[in-house]
């Protein structure tokens, strides 16, 4: 019996936050008496599986072949079929992502199986697992029980703390690696990488967001606030205003109709703090707003705030942090 | 080759914050409800399509009786024609109940060629899954594209579509029938022309219900605890200071005692 | 769940609402702010307009217009002002004021000749007839239109004319017989680039901002007759029946408006706090959103009666007036309240109630001022005035000759 985790990987590297579910699956599965397992689908698995030891499975399983390179629903989803069988899984999680979320979704379908699909939270009350999630664009939360044998879940990055490493090691499981070739329908012609160094904004810890403020002087104020995300390692986001008005593009929006994030620290500069955006970054551990409008919105869900001009206090806020980090 | 684009009928977003835990648990909103911003795209991507390739559009929306706001934009937008089906007839099953009776839909609905494309919206304003359309195309047996940003073209029985997802973008090529979630990249709606308007306002939308359609009853998992979380008083401190330097630096005392930094 | 204003319209009418207001959240309220910040007009959104057929809205399809009725137009309006005056004037000029006019009195020649091109946008059209010392007294216009061999010569001034400088299309008024006083005024129709025609633009408006307000110098313009819109001496009666078109249009803006300041204030009310509690648990806070509230639903009731008179082709100056008159100064009272609601902040433009109350300053100025209507209400009322039928009635909305 397990708690059985995909691990997504990028690229050969394993996506942090699945580390996150895999140590919470730990913590459940002991509740539940079944193991965390860990399954890894790719052409390279080997150091992200000999990492997933270290980060608390008890059973890790990949598959290995040059068909499961890139992600592809068909191959992919049935060696998770598979892995589910294999480990007896009572539940099958994944990362939120855009392939999690779809691979979970397949799944859970094949197998008549229940979903909470972008769950905020997994826990095991009265010796059964429950997810949490909100709908309604985060306005109303709701807790699952799950009716079928296995529970599946794709849950959001950074509900759970990431862990520390362990040393350990162990045996991969080999699974069967699916179809073949022949047998794949969808053909991948042209594979580009558009990560570009840029800290991403649902995995980041630290977003630094700029908003309708910058209007006097767009370039330089997401400028400004670039320079300020890039001192902190942090993401750069941007409000609705800001995206709609075409300072900056589409995927650093945050909000109801951008990303939802979760970060430790949300600094909004120049952001109003209307009701959409506070929908996007609302459950941000600390949110600080820069903003000269001491009404606004931002500064009612805000734990720190400076009540002055974006253009000045950013810079000053970025020459006191490469002090204080250097 | 013709294409079905799956559509839902959700509140207006600025009004979701309103929505109270008794109308989340009946259904029954009081809401301004409208097309699901999402599915915008699908439709316009349909009707896109059925310029390129001069496809037949259906749009299809399960829902309660009569309702059929969403269906009647669609069609203002220029889709060919509209079918809804009536939620009674998964007896408020689940999401893969709702996934077999829109695949269901899909292989009934009748625009003279087959449907061998479906398109769909990534995700609901309302019920936020994005779930849907993955049991409709394992329902319906079909392959699945999603986040897709770009269709290419269709040619000889293959679609080339471009698709985004975390840190990459991938050109992929796949035999119809296919189903697939578009992302908001991929287009921009257009707005109703006045004709569509009266085309839509005039046009009778045919229902589906449990005589036509038979479902398996699934129900996998409950819905308990709803509640509606308050956002918490956060008191904020201000920083004061009489320059912008002094203030900052007691901003940065506070967010390195924090430890976030 | 309906509105009552859905109630109200059928579901064509409830399709082209959600339609123009999409239009104006996605494509007029990003950018006004800016433009009226900035004194520009929004020429990005001729050509979207136009693609949408706003411009001919209400003429018929073989016209090239959009083959909607009168109730559309003021739906349109309405959304249109939502975001800002100066866009809905638009379309108030250009159509209610240029092609409804042409639609109404013109020879099925000049139909067929100018309405097509003002429908699709090609040509963008304005209105002149207010003079820099003529304005509600339209008999006192100096203008004068001289016959000479088939053509007429126009000499004269106008001003205070929306779209003066982006329009290339002129509805002119000038006196044929000057000694005739209001009997004396003949209507043409006149294009950019003609000799002598020259205009230019208005600084210093309190509102309006982002339209264009300018004036028309003429000297010596030749006119050939056949931009002659009606007899001659019928251009008092056509500039009245304009004014029945326009003013339609300002009052379903007007309830835009207050729909806009309703809106603004609950949200901020809601958010804003003052002694601990939200504003909105204020009572004359509450006393303030009540009137609003008030203003718009009988606003909404009186558009609505005026726009269906006009459907069915009765003539309706007396309840057009009062529409006008009743919801452009409800609307000036609502955004007066809106800033009130937001204190300090609303008087700043961060927020756009300030802009809405320097709007519907203007509204109560233009097509006729408040005072001027409430003589017509009473006269009407008094028995002291009457409609008398038109030559050129405009004609009732015919979907089936319409589309």
């Amino acid at each position: 019996m397990a708690i059985l985790v995909w691990i997504e990987q990028h690229e050969g590297q394993a996506v942090s936050n699945c580390w996150e579910l895999l140590a919470r699956a730990k913590e459940l599965g002991g509740e539940l008496g079944a193991d965390a397992a860990a399954l890894l689908i790719g052409s390279d698995t080997g150091e992200a599986a000999q990492q997933a030891f270290a980060y608390g499975a008890d059973r890790v399983l990949a598959a290995n072949a040059p068909t499961l390179e890139h992600f592809r629903l068909q191959p992919f989803a049935a060696v998770a079929e598979q892995a589910v069988e294999r480990t007896a899984a009572i539940a099958f999680l994944t990362n939120a992502s855009i392939r999690g979320g779809v691979l979970a979704a397949t799944v859970a379908c094949r197998r008549s199986a229940g979903i909470a699909a972008n769950a905020t939270d997994l826990k095991v009350e009265e010796g059964r697992l429950l997810a949490a999630r909100t709908i309604y664009s985060g306005n109303i939360h709701a807790e699952i029980q799950f009716e079928s044998s296995l529970a599946v879940a794709s849950v959001r990055p950074r509900s759970f703390p990431m862990p520390a490493p362990r040393d350990a090691t162990g045996t991969v499981e080999d699974l069967n690696v699916g179809p073949n070739e022949d047998e794949v329908r969808q053909k991948i012609s042209e594979f580009r990488a558009t990560d570009t160094g840029e800290v991403s904004l649902t995995d980041a810890h630290i977003i630094v967001s700029g908003g309708r403020g910058v209007a006097e002087d767009p370039p330089k104020g997401f400028e400004l606030v670039g320079e300020l995300a890039s001192t902190l390692g942090a993401a750069l986001g941007a409000s609705r205003a800001a995206v709609d008005a075409g300072y900056i593009p589409y995927k650093h929006q945050v909000g109801q109709t951008g990303k939802t994030v979760r970060p430790d620290l949300y600094i909004a500069c120049g952001i109003s703090g209307a009701i959409q955006h506070l929908a996007g970054m609302g459950n941000s551990k600390i949110i600080v707003a820069i903003n000269k409008d001491p009404d606004a919105p931002i500064f009612q869900r805000a734990k720190y705030g400076i009540v002055d001009d974006l253009f000045k206090t950013v810079p000053a806020l970025t020459a006191e942090f490469s002090k204080r980090l250097k | 080759m013709n294409v079905a684009v799956l559509i839902k009928q959700t509140p207006d977003t600025a009004e979701l914050p309103r929505v109270t835990v008794a109308e989340a648990q009946s259904g029954q909103l009081q809401a301004t409800m409208v097309i699901n911003p999402w599915d915008e795209f699908a439709v316009e991507e349909a009707i896109d399509l059925s310029d390129r390739f001069g496809c037949e559009t259906v749009a299809i929306s399960m829902g309660r009786e009569g309702e059929t706001d969403a269906l009647k934009h669609a069609l203002a937008m220029g889709v060919d024609s509209a079918v809804h089906v009536d939620e009674r007839v998964i007896d408020g099953g689940d999401e893969w109940a709702t996934a077999e009776a829109l695949a269901a839909a899909v292989k009934k609905v009748d625009t003279g060629e087959e449907v061998e494309l479906v398109l769909a919206g990534k995700m609901s304003v309302d019920g936020n899954s994005s779930v849907i359309y993955a049991g409709v195309a394992c329902k319906l047996g079909w392959d699945l594209l999603v986040n897709v940003t770009r269709i290419v073209d269709i040619v000889d029985g293959k679609l080339i579509a471009e698709q985004a997802f975390e840190g990459g973008q991938e050109t992929v090529e796949v035999p119809l029938p296919v189903v697939i979630s578009v992302a908001k990249e991929i287009n921009e709606p257009r707005y109703p022309s006045f004709m569509g308007i009266r085309k839509a306002s005039r046009a009778s939308i045919p229902t589906l219900g449990r005589d036509d359609l038979e479902i398996r009853p699934s129900s996998t998992t409950r819905w308990t605890d709803l509640n509606k979380p308050e956002p918490e008083d956060v008191q904020v401190r201000i920083f004061d200071g009489a320059s912008v330097e002094e203030k900052v630096a007691q901003l940065a005392d506070a967010l390195m005692a924090e430890k976030v930094i | 769940m309906a509105s009552s204003t859905e109630l109200l319209y059928s579901e064509e009418h409830n399709l082209v609402r959600k339609m123009a207001y999409d239009f104006t959240r996605n494509e007029v309220m990003p950018i006004i702010a800016e433009h009226d910040r900035k004194h520009t007009f929004p020429f990005e959104l001729l050509p979207k307009m136009a693609q949408l057929g706003f411009l001919g809205i209400c003429l018929p399809v073989c016209y090239g217009g959009a083959g909607m009725d009168f109730l559309s137009l003021g739906i349109v309006s309405e959304a249109l002002e939502y975001g800002d005056s100066s866009v809905r004037e638009t379309v108030a000029v250009h159509l209610a004021l240029h092609a409804l006019p042409i639609f109404q009195w013109g020879t099925e020649e000049q139909k067929e000749t100018f309405l097509p091109g003002l429908a699709c946008g090609d040509h963008v059209a304005c209105f002149g007839l207010t003079e820099p010392g003529a304005g509600s007294d339209v008999a006192a216009i100096q203008t004068r239109a001289v016959s000479e061999g088939g053509d007429y010569i126009l000499t004269g001034e106008k001003m205070w004319i929306t779209l003066a400088d982006v329009a290339d299309r002129f509805l002119v008024f000038a006196k044929t017989q000057p000694d005739q006083g209001a009997r004396g005024i003949t209507a043409f129709i006149l294009e950019r680039g003609w000799q002598g025609l020259t205009t230019g633009t208005l600084e210093g408006k309190m509102g309006v901002r982002a339209s264009n307000t300018g004036w028309i110098n003429m000297q010596d313009v030749r006119v050939p007759a056949g931009h002659r819109l009606g007899e001659e001496g019928e251009g008092f009666k056509i500039a009245m029946s304009c004014l029945d078109n326009a003013r339609f249009g300002v009052a379903a803006g007007s309830v835009g408006i207050i729909r806009a300041c309703i809106d603004e204030s609950v949200k901020y009310a809601l958010q804003r706090k003052t002694f601990g509690k939200p504003i909105a648990e204020h009572q004359l806070v509450q006393q303030m959103i009540a009137q609003m509230q008030q203003d718009l639903d009988i606003g909404e009731l009186l558009v609505w009666k005026a726009g269906t008179l006009k459907n069915q082709g009765v003539r309706n100056t007396r309840e057009t007036s009062m529409a006008k008159w009743f919801c452009t100064e409800a609307a000036r009272r609502a955004a007066d309240n809106a800033v009130q609601v937001h204190g300090a902040y609303g008087y700043s433009d961060e927020y756009n109630v300030e802009r809405h109350l320097r709007n519907t300053k203007s509204a109560v100025i233009y097509e006729g001022t408040s005072q001027i209507h409430t003589l017509m209400q009473a006269a009407y009322t008094l028995g002291m005035r009457e409609d008398r039928p038109l030559r050129c009635p405009m004609p009732a909305y015919d979907p089936d000759s319409w589309q």
